[in-house]
């Protein structure tokens, strides 16, 4: 009846592998950004299916709960994250006309 | 099992009914009432006081040609006015409209999906809603339709933030995120009403729905006079009443939600509601869409009595006034709760 | 029932989360990100999280991606891109991608003898007060200085989106 937790976990690694190729092989800017939060979200996948096993495998609902609030807490620092890194490609495109990171190489001798 | 499944599913038919039963009502209520505050006659050939001209709309509607720009953006134009009705169609859930009633001998509680998280579900729903707009105008490649769903994605997160922080302030006493509680802490006489002693908490609620709904005057992403249309420039025919079905739609779950929060949901001091009666459904239902009726008139009579805002005017009364008013009523809400005054 | 809902909610993250890396057009990418999202929301419902289910969608979909959309309308981005290094870029990063996948399968593999093990979890929902306490007591120092991390983040933002050299009113 139950789906077991490794079907969970199966995802959130398809998830984050997908995540990762798009991290590394996009162009874009906000593309690279928005795979990251995909990785994101496989992580706090696998997270609360890790906080229901042991919730109630070890009938400790305290433990369970502490993989919940992680979870919360990556919601709070991935909104921060956001903001910050939008605000960043805005300040270089107004500088650069463009997002797309293979020509951001004004760093590179 | 069954018997649960129909009775939601009787609950959910009652509030489909009176969702679409408030458009035709309300297009003749706003175009009425537009004629009554501009000191004009209204729609008035259409059957008696002009009733049936929500039926000669909706006829005009279906015969416009359906038209869809050549340079659109083709899955996201067709998709966007259907989204439009999504949280309008899935948020009233959560509201509560009667006491417990029963039927055939079980107890049946009048509330859709009784969700431990409650009104957090109601507000992630709405949230959904901007991105029928931003989609919309988006998709029509059309530079009015686009600076609408600029303006529309900005004004909606800045308010919803308001709006946010006014309803977490009335769940604060209440010590519950069901809406049901909501009510029942509400069911003493008219003074324990929220709306009272969260006056403050009631107007950024008020304003912010006004704002979250695009309604004048905070209709910025449609602003006809500088965006010819908003994001809906492009759309004609059913498409187009898909969004107004939509914005008469989520005006009426936000005036709901409104009257649960602040006017006492579906009850009303005065108003015995003898245990397990049948009809208590429907009288619960009855007093909460008077409520709503209220809301509703409210939002026509403001539309046709204020000047729309500028868009840096919106921003600056979002971040700048609404937004440290519900911070403000949140802290001294928090503080009388816990020094036990309320 | 809980199976066939999984199995539903599960294929369209799947294949969103694809559209989302693979799709040209940065719109339609985070659209569907949004998808991604609420499917995992109805998922965590499934494991017994309906607040983290109700969050999600609320911050994740209903604001962080919306801003997400405001600065892709703001900007005008150009559509076409293509991968970064050209097809050799592409190659690794797909390579990497299904290097990590498999690793993370090895992982697993491994890792579910032991899970298998071990009974089916029963109903392990935990009330949103069990929740509430836990937060407000155990984490409440993490709680404030995430709080201080938004107020920083929030200032950061307003700062570096500001046109250079304008004076604030």
């Amino acid at each position: 009846m139950s789906v077991p937790i490794a079907w969970y976990l199966l995802l959130a690694a398809a998830l984050f592998a997908i995540g990762t190729a798009g991290a590394l092989s996009r162009r874009n800017g906000i593309t690279i950004f928005l795979a990251i939060e995909l990785m994101l979200s496989a992580v706090n996948l696998a997270l609360v299916a890790w906080a229901r096993e042991v919730g109630a495998r070890t009938g400790d609902l305290a433990a369970g709960l502490s993989g919940q609030l992680v979870v919360f807490f990556v919601l709070a620092v991935a909104a921060a994250e956001a903001a910050v890194g939008l605000a960043l490609f805005i300040a270089v495109y107004r500088n650069r006309r463009t997002i797309d990171v293979d020509r951001l190489n004004l760093m590179r001798w | 099992m069954t018997a649960e499944l129909l009775g939601t599913a009787a609950k959910m038919g009652l509030w489909l009914v009176a969702l679409l039963s408030v458009v035709p009502i309300m297009v003749w209520v706003e175009r009425r009432g537009s004629a009554l505050i501009q000191d004009r006659r209204g729609p008035n050939r259409v059957g008696p006081l002009g009733l049936f001209q929500a039926l000669a709309d909706a006829a005009k509607f279906l015969f416009k040609e359906d038209i869809v720009p050549a340079a659109a953006d083709r899955p996201l134009y067709l998709l966007a006015p259907v989204l439009a009705l999504v949280p309008a169609l899935t948020t009233f859930v959560v509201i509560p409209f009667g006491p417990d009633v029963e039927v055939g001998g079980r107890t049946v509680r009048l509330i859709v999906a009784n969700a431990d998280t409650g009104v957090l579900l109601l507000l992630a729903l709405a949230s959904l809603g901007v991105y029928s707009l931003v989609m919309a105008g988006y998709s029509s490649n059309n530079k009015y339709s686009l600076l609408g769903s600029v303006r529309a994605s900005a004004q909606m997160i800045s308010y919803e933030l308001a709006l946010t922080l006014s309803v977490v302030a009335v769940l604060v006493p209440v010590g519950s995120l069901r809406l049901d509680d909501v009510v029942r802490a509400q069911q003493g006489g008219l003074l324990d009403w929220h709306v009272f002693p969260q006056a403050i908490g009631f107007l950024v609620f008020v304003v912010a729905a006004f704002a979250e709904t695009n309604r004048l005057p905070f209709d910025l992403p449609e602003a006809e006079s500088e965006l010819v249309g908003g994001y809906h420039t492009e759309y004609s025919s059913m498409k187009f009443a898909l969004f107004f079905m939509g914005e008469y739609m989520s005006m009426t779950t936000l005036s709901a939600l409104g009257a649960t929060l602040y006017l006492g949901g579906w009850h009303l001091p005065g108003i015995p509601f003898p245990d397990h009666w049948l009809g208590a459904a429907l009288t619960g239902f009855g007093i909460l869409m008077a409520k709503v009726a209220a809301f509703m008139l409210f939002f026509v009579w403001v539309r046709w009595s204020f000047p729309r805002f500028r868009f840096d005017q919106l921003m600056r009364l979002g971040w700048k006034v609404l937004l440290p008013l519900a911070l403000l009523n949140l802290v001294l809400v928090a503080a009388l709760t816990v020094g036990g005054w309320l | 029932m809980e199976t066939a809902v999984f199995a539903l909610f599960a294929a369209l993250a799947l294949v969103s989360a694809l559209v989302v890396v693979l799709h040209r057009n940065p719109v339609y990418s985070v659209m569907s990100l949004v998808v991604t999202l609420v499917s995992l929301a109805v998922l965590f419902v499934l494991l017994g999280a309906p607040f983290l289910a109700a969050l999600q969608v609320l911050v994740y979909a209903g604001a962080i991606l919306v801003l997400f959309l405001f600065v892709l309308m703001l900007l005008n981005v150009e559509r076409d891109e293509g991968a970064a290094g050209g097809r050799w870029g592409q190659r690794v990063g797909a390579l990497a991608g299904a290097l990590l996948f498999g690793g993370l399968l090895a992982v697993l593999a491994w890792g579910g003898q032991v899970a298998r093990a071990l009974p089916a979890p029963g109903p392990g929902d935990v009330g949103l007060v069990a929740l509430a306490r836990e937060l407000f007591t155990t984490y409440l120092l993490p709680f404030e200085i995430v709080g201080l991390l938004l107020l920083a983040a929030v200032i950061a933002a307003t700062v570096l989106a500001r046109k250079p050299g304008e004076e604030g009113r």
